[in-house]
């Protein structure tokens, strides 16, 4: 086997309480479908059976009663739960399934979408036998008005600071803004090496990974690692070019205890049978990754780390509430399927502009316009109602008359009639009054606002 | 007579032009042999005859000159390149294998058709094509000792949508994705592939690989980037992903390891074609390697059976490549003297090991690098020479006869020794070896035996390989000239990889089995034969 596809979806979407305090992450719906399915589904696409899902008892609740991955979703997924209360970094995770794990692995978050082609992240990692290759994209503006939030308040994104080498594919230099106090070093054996480097800050990163089993393994012996984000891939990415990577050539023929003691000492072991038979092809092979210096090829390193940037295509992580918007704007066009589904019963005089879609079992009544929107499963729409730029999820009723403006309507909200709300967030199961006004309003916790 | 493709017909006179063109002496014996078989193929063919003519479309004549299978002729390709060589036997792409002495006479019939039109339409009589089309064509089929049905490889025949048809099906059949051709060929090699390196053949696969060993489909992706590059770099990189193939074998119920593992490594082998067109040496390798699983005993136990395969594969790596490197620059050294100046071309894995040892050994050489674009592979032996602190010249092909009054040597290298003498390596090899005879300055080719091949080939045309034709783009001082070479009409990129150098140029081979002059070719390859 080759790799195996890890799912993380225990993380708790802190950066979109508003959204998460009921519905866990993994199960909000963007375009309909549930945010865990777009990630399921690029696997499925992609050729994986077996998924492994790390992911909390709630989750693993709402997934099988959910028709949606139940029907589409045909392969084989092995959920994996664990405590909800937020301990647990992501490599915590992978720790903790360290004994399913045979071969090398393939992990994703729940919260990606995207049309990547997947054999260009792992095309990389199999080419150049690396120890990780992980996929970038450019990041994009959101130009949409976040609800809930008045005026355009920029919270101060840390921004990442991410070296390539001049190919573009070999990351040599990861860092977070957070972590550089004064300003970004690089150390000298770097800049020996690799002479040209390329610093990039506007990438985002897909949170998709392909990681040697070697380094599950190493997982488990250094324990004080618990993000694979925060603090594993800076590692790897040192890594590369400290002194001791060169030792491992020596080291390489004998595979008995001597190597098992030099990884408790921060090492990550890369070896594999026949490992002087591969150097020997390396070496009567005339190819090199660089020119210009006396080394051979990778400067002789075993452990390497590329990373394939998008420049086009669609790869969204929905973390923030702005993402979510923007993800439910452009998921759709990912999948050729109708904008209104089967099941639903619009009638004739109802507005519907090409960009919106419909879900399962609504009810749209006449003179309705609805535009630019997505309007979730089971929600019923009565007359005169006009809604653009929103998003409506679940189980909503929206009463005559109502206008509803940029605004996101969690699932089981009630709009009473003749309300107009702009910009506003609706938590779930609310019930907005008649004829009530609210711009740019988080409305949860029972809080009503008349005017 | 199923296996007699060579004498279907041929007439006397046919054999013995063809016997001359291969250099071999026909004995009586063998002619009056021939002869007989002629005499039984006749026979066989009257009997085929008469049973096709019952599935025959066309009302002519049922009698004893019963027609040949039309159809099947009309199939048969069109015309083969001229300039082919006596032994690219002919090709019998759409006829079926189980009639190769009917096919045979049907193309030559075919031929002569072309040539006579009236003829064309008349049913041919079975004993005309014999006599008659033995007018000195150069197309006919091997002799050897064993006649041997040879087909042409489907490799060198992309311009015929029969052959692709074929290897499309092939290809489905074991579930393997077909990679399509990229790009305008220039006319001269429309019947070889051309891939893009932007089009890796992962493409299609599925990620966690399941139809193809995850090392085979690692190794693909290395040969078509181009990150083992090099004969010798490619056999070894086989051989360890075939051990890792052979570590995760597990024998099925019911069957048998050494029938099995051999289909087993069918789909893998096309899947690297697919990836990059084999070279001789992995060829010999894979040959070697299917010998030794079908000469697995039965009763053998499997970790016994994958343990003997593992050690001959170390064992044939130990002997045909390392010792054998070594036999060589042990041999080169002595021609290797105080004050030489030598010239190699490219970056070729045995010439380097020679030029390093030779320094090891004391002796004082300088060496000048020739190298070319678009691989510019001479930089990467640079490195190796002058890491390894020998004084060395670097200079691009096209100043190759400005230095050649300076060179005292020329040590070449070789992809693979083809059985009529003729040397094939990276394209540019012959024109350094023309230079240098054109100043008598000595070529020397440094080979090992197992690259040696039983192919036959007078020029470059029929057989190479097409690399990645965007690979000639260079962008400099920001302007890409050639950036849209794909919208002009009469513009096309040609990139190829391998030349071949006819033995005149060529004045010693260097092989493990001493020193040999390029004639000497097939009797090692007799030579190897027997032994095995």
């Amino acid at each position: 086997m080759e790799l195996q596809a890890v799912l993380m979806a225990a993380g708790g979407g802190s950066r979109m309480t508003d959204l998460t305090y009921n519905t866990p992450k993994a199960m909000l719906p963007v375009g309909n479908k549930p945010l865990i399915w777009y990630p399921l589904n690029l696997l499925e696409r992609v050729g994986f059976e077996e998924v492994i899902i790390i992911t909390t008892k709630e989750v693993q609740k709402m997934m099988s009663m959910d028709p949606k991955i139940k029907v589409d979703v045909k392969m084989k997924l092995d959920v994996v739960c664990i405590q909800e209360d937020g301990d647990m970094g992501t490599a915590d995770a992978l720790r903790h399934i360290q004994q399913k794990i045979k071969t090398d692995i393939l992990v994703v978050s729940c919260d990606l979408i995207t049309d990547v082609a997947l054999h260009e992240v792992v095309d990389l990692f199999r080419a150049h036998n690396a120890t990780l290759a992980m996929l970038m994209s450019k990041a994009h503006e959101f130009t949409e008005t976040v609800p809930g939030q008045k005026g355009k308040k920029k919270t101060a994104e840390q921004r990442d600071f991410v070296g390539v080498d001049q190919s573009g594919q070999r990351l040599l230099f990861m860092a977070n803004e957070a972590d550089l106090e004064d300003g970004l070093s690089l150390r000298k054996s770097v800049i020996r090496k690799h002479p040209r480097m390329h610093i990039r800050t506007g990438l985002v990163d897909a949170h998709l990974y392909c990681l040697k089993k070697a380094v599950v393994d190493f997982l488990s012996e250094n324990k004080s690692i618990s993000s694979i984000r925060g603090e594993l891939l800076p590692y790897l990415v040192r890594k590369q070019f400290s002194k001791t990577a060169n030792y491992e050539k020596i080291k390489d023929d004998c595979e008995d205890q001597t190597q098992k003691k030099s990884s408790t000492d921060d090492e990550v072991v890369i070896s594999s049978r026949d490992e002087s038979l591969l150097q020997r092809a390396q070496e009567l092979s005339c190819w090199n990754d660089h020119r210009g210096d006396m080394s051979e090829a990778y400067h002789g390193g075993k452990l390497r780390c590329y990373v394939h940037i998008m420049e086009q295509g669609l790869c969204c992580r929905v973390n923030t509430l702005a993402a979510y918007i923007e993800a439910n704007r452009l998921a759709p066009k990912l999948f050729e399927e109708p904008a209104v589904h089967p099941s639903s019963v619009i009638s004739e005089r109802c507005q519907m502009g090409s960009d919106s879609i419909i879900g399962a079992l609504c009810q749209v009544a006449d003179k309705t316009s609805i535009k630019r929107s997505t309007i979730g499963n089971s929600t019923t729409v009565k007359e005169k109602v006009k809604i653009a730029n929103s998003i409506i999820m679940h189980g909503v009723a929206i009463e005559e008359g109502c206008n509803i403006q940029g605004s996101v309507i969690c699932s089981n909200a009630v709009i009473g009639r003749g309300a107009d709300l702009k910009y506003c967030l609706v938590g779930s199961g609310q019930w907005i009054e008649p004829e009530e006004l609210a711009v740019c309003v988080c409305i949860y916790m029972c809080v009503c606002v008349s005017h | 007579m199923a296996d007699s493709g060579v004498t279907d017909g041929p007439g006397k006179k046919g054999e013995i032009e063809r016997v001359k063109n291969e250099g071999k002496e026909l004995s009586k014996e063998e002619k009056q042999r021939l002869r007989k078989e002629k005499k039984q193929q006749k026979k066989s063919k009257e009997k085929k005859d008469d049973k096709e003519s019952e599935k025959e479309k066309k009302p002519g004549g049922s009698t004893a000159t019963v027609p040949q299978a039309q159809p099947s002729t009309q199939k048969a390709p069109p015309a083969v390149p001229a300039p082919v060589s006596n032994s690219v036997p002919a090709s019998e792409v759409a006829v079926a294998t189980e009639k190769p002495t009917k096919s045979k006479a049907e193309l030559k019939a075919e031929r002569r058709a072309r040539q006579d039109a009236e003829r064309a339409t008349k049913q041919t009589k079975k004993g005309e094509p014999g006599q008659q089309g033995a007018t000195g064509k150069p197309k006919a089929p091997p002799s050897e000792l064993l006649p041997v049905v040879k087909r042409l490889s489907e490799h060198v025949q992309v311009d015929d949508p029969d052959v692709l048809k074929k290897l499309a099906k092939k290809l489905e059949r074991q579930q393997i994705p077909l990679r399509s051709d990229y790009g305008y060929k220039v006319s001269l090699f429309s019947h070889l592939h051309q891939y893009s390196r932007k089009a890796p053949p992962t493409q299609q696969l599925s990620i966690p690989s399941t139809v193809i060993h995850p090392a085979i489909v690692r190794l693909g992706l290395q040969y078509s980037q181009g990150i083992v590059a090099g004969s010798n770099a490619r056999s070894v990189a086989l051989l360890h992903a075939f051990k890792q193939v052979i570590r995760d074998y597990t024998t099925p119920p019911n069957e048998e390891l050494s029938r099995d593992l051999v289909n087993k490594l069918k789909p893998y082998i096309s899947f690297l074609n697919q990836c990059r067109p084999l070279s001789a040496s992995m060829g010999n390798a894979i040959k070697y390697i299917k010998k030794e699983i079908s000469n697995i005993p039965s009763q053998c136990k499997e970790e016994e059976a994958k343990n003997k395969l593992l050690t001959s594969i170390e064992w044939y790596i130990k002997e045909k490549i390392i010792l054998a490197a070594t036999a060589i620059a042990h041999s080169s050294i002595e021609k290797i003297s105080d004050g030489d100046v030598i010239l190699v071309y490219g970056c070729s894995s045995l010439v380097n090991h020679i030029l390093c040892e030779a320094y090891d050994k004391q002796r004082k050489f300088r060496v000048i690098v020739v190298d070319s674009r678009p691989r510019l592979e001479g930089r990467e032996a640079l490195r190796r020479l002058v890491q390894k602190g020998i004084s060395c010249t670097y200079v691009l092909i096209s100043a190759v006869s400005y230095i050649l009054p300076e060179v005292s040597k020329v040590f070449l290298g070789a992809h693979a020794l083809l059985a009529n003498g003729y040397v094939m390596s990276r394209v540019g090899t012959s024109q350094i070896a023309l230079v240098a005879k054109a100043f008598n300055v000595p070529v020397l080719v440094c080979c090992e035996t197992y690259k040696f091949c039983e192919r036959v080939q007078t020029d470059s045309f029929v057989s190479n390989e097409l690399d990645d034709p965007d690979d000639l783009i260079v962008t400099r001082k920001g302007k890409t000239q050639l950036a849209g070479w794909q919208q002009v009409a009469s513009l096309g990129l040609l990139n190829l990889v391998y030349d071949v150098t006819p033995p005149d140029f060529v004045d010693l081979v260097i092989t493990d089995l001493g020193m040999i002059p390029c004639t000497s070719v097939p009797v090692v390859l007799r030579v190897k034969n027997v032994d095995q």
